[in-house]
């Protein structure tokens, strides 16, 4: 997988993020989100309670720091979102430049006129020569042609993209290499791929997806809570001749309500998409990369992901009677016509072996072609060797007057049994043995499908092959299930009956036409960009790699996302006991000194220690910001050491942390003060 | 010390076998127990004509529920105010005022019993009987009931559905049956075993009217006293089974006659957390789900031997003002000197976290951290809880506790396998948010203008006392830290609206909660999905609980208890 380097920090001008966090103090933007609003409100209170106290020539000065602490919580809130919309943006934008200023060839009845490529819409057909960049997504619908992909992917290899076949999709600013291609437009303006993901990184517009929601509600209430906290405290200090200052209840509630994660939920819902986009991924909408992190079951296509997809030769079966020699030698004469990778493989294999074989003159070759399913070579002695299919051999030895024994029938099986693929050797009407072609597992697969096992996720591997051999394949790769000789139907039946109706979330890859059904049933579907149209538009997420590996990093992208917020919020949580210890005796001490022991910090005096509460609130943000930007750091285990892991971190933590630091900020406070 | 270990251990040990039956009470087309008193219940169903296997959604249930205690309610309201007028009152006591009816009425059909009056002196046979006694059998089972509804459509199976649209296709099953069941097969008998063992102690039961006796002690200024009896024993049991708490005498359980002997003294203790108890162990049995039963039962045995430890400590320290006396001892001041320190400072715990609310002596004489116990036992009101409600109001905790504790281990928000969801969190947000809103609100206004108070102390014990009694009747509690001159409009109407929203909210929004999750997907739990029942959740769920009620209320306990505690030390 091509992850592209991290757009850092230093391309972002924070010139703009002050700009565009300063644009977000507008009250519609603000209202968005119920925590920093109360912030801002409470801003807005105390800066006039220091405009009153001022006219009235009181002492206001507590009131102006807090007013302005909490202006700068506020912008510090403003900021993270500003930073991450900027970073996706940045991203996206990078994609989207190329197909700027384009010029396309649109073929009319009339022949072809010039057209910018903004202006069209879906179903315009376009003309691309090499060397011209395609204008818009779309799918090729006369033509073959090789195609530079790296500016959508990073990856400078071209790839082949041709009509009427599972690759016809291409997408905007890509280059044609080869041949002259005609492209069926499949998006209107402002609707491409990249158009979406740009509006799931841009905060104003941005949906906030159903678990952002879900938590949302939930910060609401605590702010809530915390409010009528507050504002109960007046009268109730008032029974006992306490007169607390108004502007520091409104820093306790302040403090108090989760402004940590309030004002990081933005960022770490933008973020999410954007490393979704790091890893080629295009999500088309926030909840699918949510949804990714609660996968319950991979549907995996073998090839490719499973194994490198060329199968090999790895060994020679005799039949009895048989020397090894002779069934190495014909195997190298019969491939030496067959120029698959399997077919080379084998010419491979002999060779290792020690095999000198040679064709001679005057021979002819047998093709290998799909009909026959043979190959193979006819000597000027009349001598026939043959290599293919157990069936065509059968044929073929039949044909020729011969027997086809039992024990080759057994040694196919055996062959099969072992995940192999038999391929039977014969001379005229003679068995010689049998050919192992082995499927070659990817390296790492089975320590990736291991942790995958550890987070609870379930792989299932799909293939064409028989049950027999996709048994063994299972076997060695170490997925969870397979489900053999698959067919489009089988797998949509197959993500609707054993794997939804027993309630789990079911994610697959696919690129084909006849995989639409599946990959729109399927909880989070991803397409290969490399695929048709069709499965494009049924998926949820796009593969700009189409790397059949990449489900396993979207489901854990999905749940760093998830995790981030939920360790996030338990931080901010845990943050508020210190907090109360901080502000609670400053603000009553001045009227009940018997309330002084509670003051456990031993902060040097009531102000400082408001001030210091509330500064180490607003500091924590941009702490976070990192995290929130990246991530939390997500390494695959069990969910019950997941919870041990973040509870400690992030709970324990979170409650014990704030002690030492709000007691620096007080002896900051008191060298400045 | 001894003592507490035993009464805990002989609770425990009485709730299992009793928790295994009530969760066979609950399974099965006629359940456990079934062949004794079906002929019952079927005759109080053809007598009230219900159709105990119709299915109900669960607003059906809720609409089902609330008619029965708006009849209820209204027929007691009239009982109490027309008291005077009616049969059954040998001592010729009369109706009470409209809002004291109101209060009084709410107060008990809210399973509460917090009382504004008292009880021998304001009630007449046919009232405490009838009325009182009647909803002290009902409103424990209604909880019961509607608890077993949330667990079924919870954790029950998929079979549960009636058709129609996806949440209102959900049957939570009848509440007829399920009440009918509680009140027939569980409250009555086990009130029946508890009042024998009361009445062998010496607990009045009888229906004569007042006893006249001669005073024993001459100095007396008294030629002879009234001493106010009654079928005493059948109404103590009741009330510490199905925590009541509201009792005959006003003094409660510390009158010599409704509490006489150390052995009725136990009786009664195990009697208040006997069946909030048991029903954790039917949660079990009930679902399947024994280790969840176990960790639920652990966290909640954690906090109530905490804070009791607490309680039981300093109510063996000495009373503040007695602190310059040459003999110090435990704080007796307002205690039975039969039962001492220990146990009345057990008794006050356990009877404020399960909502019980009945005393054996007076919790505003507590020293001021042991008085701090039982607010904070009713702030968090799900050590054991009232009979049913205590374990719904866990459940909102354990939402709450899923939705952050699945997040924290990356997959989107789940309890059972069931996602938790906008809709979910607004309505354990309803719920959870009504507690701080009325207690702190009330409390506020209450304080604000100290004439509403009539209270007895100015300062931080004021503070206590205003904030006691309106957890008190948030929590469905009832017992009193006194010292209010409570019985006024303005307390009986405030306290009234917290008792009703405090009851009933908290029972109906899990109940949605429960449809709402029984009609989604349910998946497989798994090594990748959160476990309910590993010990780590357990102490997330508790640490959930503690800083839930830490954060609404730690305030209010600082300018209460905490400061009056500074004070009396300084």
């Amino acid at each position: 997988m091509s992850r592209k380097p991290d757009t850092t920090m230093q391309s972002i001008k924070m010139g703009e993020i002050l700009i565009q966090s300063l644009s977000r103090l507008s009250p519609r933007s603000l209202a968005r989100n119920p925590v920093m609003f109360v912030v801002a409100v409470g801003t807005v209170v105390t800066a006039l309670l220091a405009g009153a106290h001022m006219t009235q020539g009181v002492p206001f000065g507590m009131d102006l720091a807090i007013a302005g602490i909490l202006l700068v919580t506020v912008l510090f809130a403003n900021g993270a979102e500003s930073i991450a919309e900027a970073r996706g943006k940045a991203q996206a934008g990078a994609l989207r430049a190329t197909r700027e200023n384009l010029q396309a060839r649109k073929v009319t009845d009339k022949g072809e006129e010039s057209i910018a490529a903004g202006d069209l819409r879906k179903g315009d057909r376009v003309r691309v020569r090499p060397d011209e960049l395609i204008p818009g997504d779309g799918e090729i619908v006369e033509g073959a042609s090789t195609i530079n992909e790296s500016a959508v992917t990073g990856e400078s290899a071209p790839v082949l993209r041709e009509a009427g076949t599972d690759n016809s999709g291409v997408s905007a600013g890509t280059k044609v290499l080869s041949d002259e291609i005609v492209v069926e437009i499949t998006v209107d303006p402002g609707n491409s791929l990249l158009d979406r993901m740009i509006a799931l990184v841009e905060g104003a517009k941005r949906q906030k997806t159903p678990n952002e929601l879900a938590l949302s509600v939930l910060l609401a209430a605590m702010t809530l809570v915390f409010l009528i906290v507050v504002v109960s405290l007046v009268p109730t200090s008032g029974f006992v001749g306490i007169d607390p200052s108004y502007s520091v209840l409104v820093a306790l509630l302040v403090c108090l309500i989760p402004t940590t994660i309030g004002g990081l939920l933005p960022a770490i819902g933008i973020a999410g998409m954007d490393r979704a986009m790091r890893a080629n991924v295009i999500a088309k909408s926030g909840k699918a990369v949510e949804v990714a992190g609660s996968v319950d079951t991979l549907l995996l296509d073998k090839t490719g992901t499973i194994t490198l997809g060329d199968r090999r030769a790895t060994a020679f079966e005799t039949t009895p009677g048989v020397a090894a020699e002779e069934l190495r030698d014909a195997a190298l004469l019969t491939s030496l016509a067959d120029p698959t990778p399997e077919g080379k493989s084998v010419v491979t294999l002999a060779g290792d072996q020690g095999s000198t074989a040679k064709a001679g003159e005057d021979v002819r070759f047998v093709e290998f072609s799909a009909t026959t399913r043979m190959s193979g070579i006819d000597f000027p002695d009349g001598r026939q060797l043959r290599k293919g299919a157990t069936d065509a051999i059968r044929n073929f030895v039949v044909e020729k007057g011969g027997h086809y024994p039992d024990e080759a029938d057994r040694l196919a099986e055996r062959v099969a049994q072992k995940g192999a693929t038999p391929l039977v050797v014969a001379e005229g009407g003679r068995v010689l043995g049998v050919i192992a072609l082995s499927d070659v597992i990817k390296g790492g697969i089975r320590e990736r499908f291991a942790r995958l096992r550890e987070m609870g996720v379930k792989t299932v591997m799909i293939t064409g092959d028989n049950p027999t051999t996709a048994a063994a394949i299972a076997a060695e790769a170490g997925v969870d299930d397979f489900l053999a000789e698959a067919t489009p139907e089988q797998k949509l039946k197959f993500i609707r009956e054993e794997q939804q109706q027993e309630g789990r979330l079911v994610a697959m890859m696919g690129d084909g036409t006849n995989d639409a059904p599946a990959l729109a049933q399927a909880d989070l579907g991803l397409a290969m960009n490399s695929g048709t149209q069709a499965a494009r538009e049924a998926s949820n997420m796009v593969d700009l790699d189409s790397d059949p590996g990449k489900l396993i990093d979207v489901v854990e992208i999905g749940k760093q996302l998830l995790i981030t917020r939920g360790s996030l919020t338990t931080f901010s949580l845990a943050n508020d006991v210190a907090k109360y210890f901080a502000i609670l005796p400053a603000l009553f001490l001045a009227s009940t000194p018997a309330l002084g022991a509670l003051n456990i910090l031993d902060l040097s005096s009531p102000m400082n220690a408001v001030l210091a509460a509330t500064v180490f609130n607003a500091l924590v943000i941009p702490a976070l910001i990192p995290f929130a930007l990246r991530g939390v750091r997500f390494k695959p285990a069990s969910a019950e050491q997941l919870l041990i892991r973040n509870l400690l971190i992030f709970g324990l933590g979170g409650l014990l942390l704030p002690f030492p630091t709000i007691k620096v900020l007080d002896l900051i406070i008191t060298v400045f003060i | 010390m001894n003592e507490v270990i035993i009464i805990y251990a002989l609770t425990l040990l009485l709730a299992w076998p009793l928790g295994r039956y009530i969760a066979g009470v609950y399974s099965g087309e006629t359940g456990m127990g079934g062949r004794v008193f079906l002929p019952v219940e079927n005759g109080l169903y053809s007598l009230c004509g219900i159709d105990p296997g119709q299915p109900m959604t669960w607003q059906g249930y809720g609409r089902a529920l609330l008619k029965f205690h708006l009849m209820l309610g209204l027929l007691i309201f009239g009982l109490l105010m027309a008291q005077g007028l009616l049969f059954l009152n040998p001592d010729g006591i009369g109706g009470m005022s409209w809002d004291l009816s109101l209060h009084t009425a709410v107060s008990f059909l809210t399973n509460t019993n917090q009382q504004h009056y008292s009880g021998q002196a304001s009630l007449s046979y046919l009232a405490h009987t009838f009325g009182i006694v009647t909803l002290q059998v009902v409103t424990p089972a209604a909880g019961m009931a509607t608890l077993f509804a949330i667990l079924r459509t919870i954790f029950g199976g998929r079979d549960a559905r009636t058709g129609g649209s996806p949440e209102a296709r959900v049957s939570v099953g009848n509440f007829y049956q399920d009440l009918t069941r509680a009140i027939v097969r569980v409250m009555l008998p086990l009130a029946a075993v508890a009042a024998l063992l009361l009445a062998s102690q010496g607990v009045p039961s009888t229906y004569e009217g007042a006893q006249t006796v001669q005073p024993l002690d001459s100095n007396v200024a008294m030629e002879q006293q009234e001493i106010p009896v009654g079928p005493v024993a059948p109404m103590v049991a009741i009330k510490q089974l199905g925590t009541n708490g509201g009792g005959w005498y006003g003094a409660n359980s510390a009158v010599p006659l409704e509490n006489p002997t150390p052995l009725s003294n136990l009786v009664e203790t195990v009697s208040i957390v006997l069946i909030p108890a048991a029903l954790v162990f039917a949660l079990g049995f009930f679902t399947g789900r024994r280790r969840l039963a176990q960790v639920v039962m652990g966290v909640m045995v954690v906090m109530s031997v905490g804070l009791a430890s607490v309680a039981i400590w300093q109510e063996n320290m000495p009373n503040a003002a007695f602190s310059s006396l040459a003999a110090e001892g435990p704080n007796l001041e307002g205690k039975e000197v039969r039962f001492g320190a220990t146990a009345t400072a057990l008794w006050g715990s356990w009877t404020t976290q399960t909502s019980n609310g009945s005393v054996n002596g007076m919790h505003d004489s507590f020293n001021p951290i042991g008085g701090m116990v039982p607010i904070m036992d009713m702030f968090i009101n799900v050590i054991f809880g009232g009979v049913g409600v205590g374990l719904i109001g866990f459940l909102l905790f354990l939402l709450l506790a899923a939705f952050l504790g699945s997040l924290m281990i990356g997959r989107a928000p789940e309890i059972a396998g069931k996602p938790l969801e906008t809709r979910e969190i607004k309505l354990v947000c309803i719920a959870l948010l009504l507690q701080p809103l009325l207690i702190l609100g009330f409390s506020a206004v209450t304080l604000a203008f100290p004439g509403l108070t009539g209270n007895s102390n100015p300062g931080y014990h004021g503070i206590s006392q205003v904030i006691y009694e309106y957890t008190s009747a948030f929590a469905n509690n009832g017992s009193g830290f006194e010292g209010l001159n409570d019985n006024s409009i303005w307390w009986n109407i405030t306290c009234a609206v917290n008792l009703i929203l405090g009851r009933f909210i908290p029972m109906l929004a899990p109940l949605a909660i429960a449809a709402s999750l029984a009609s989604k997907r349910t998946a497989p739990e798994g090594r990748g999905s959160l476990s309910l029942d590993t010990g780590t959740f357990g102490l997330m769920t508790l640490a959930v609980i503690v800083m839930f009620t830490l954060l609404s209320f730690m305030p209010v306990l600082i300018l209460g208890p905490i400061a009056e505690a500074m004070a009396t030390i300084h």
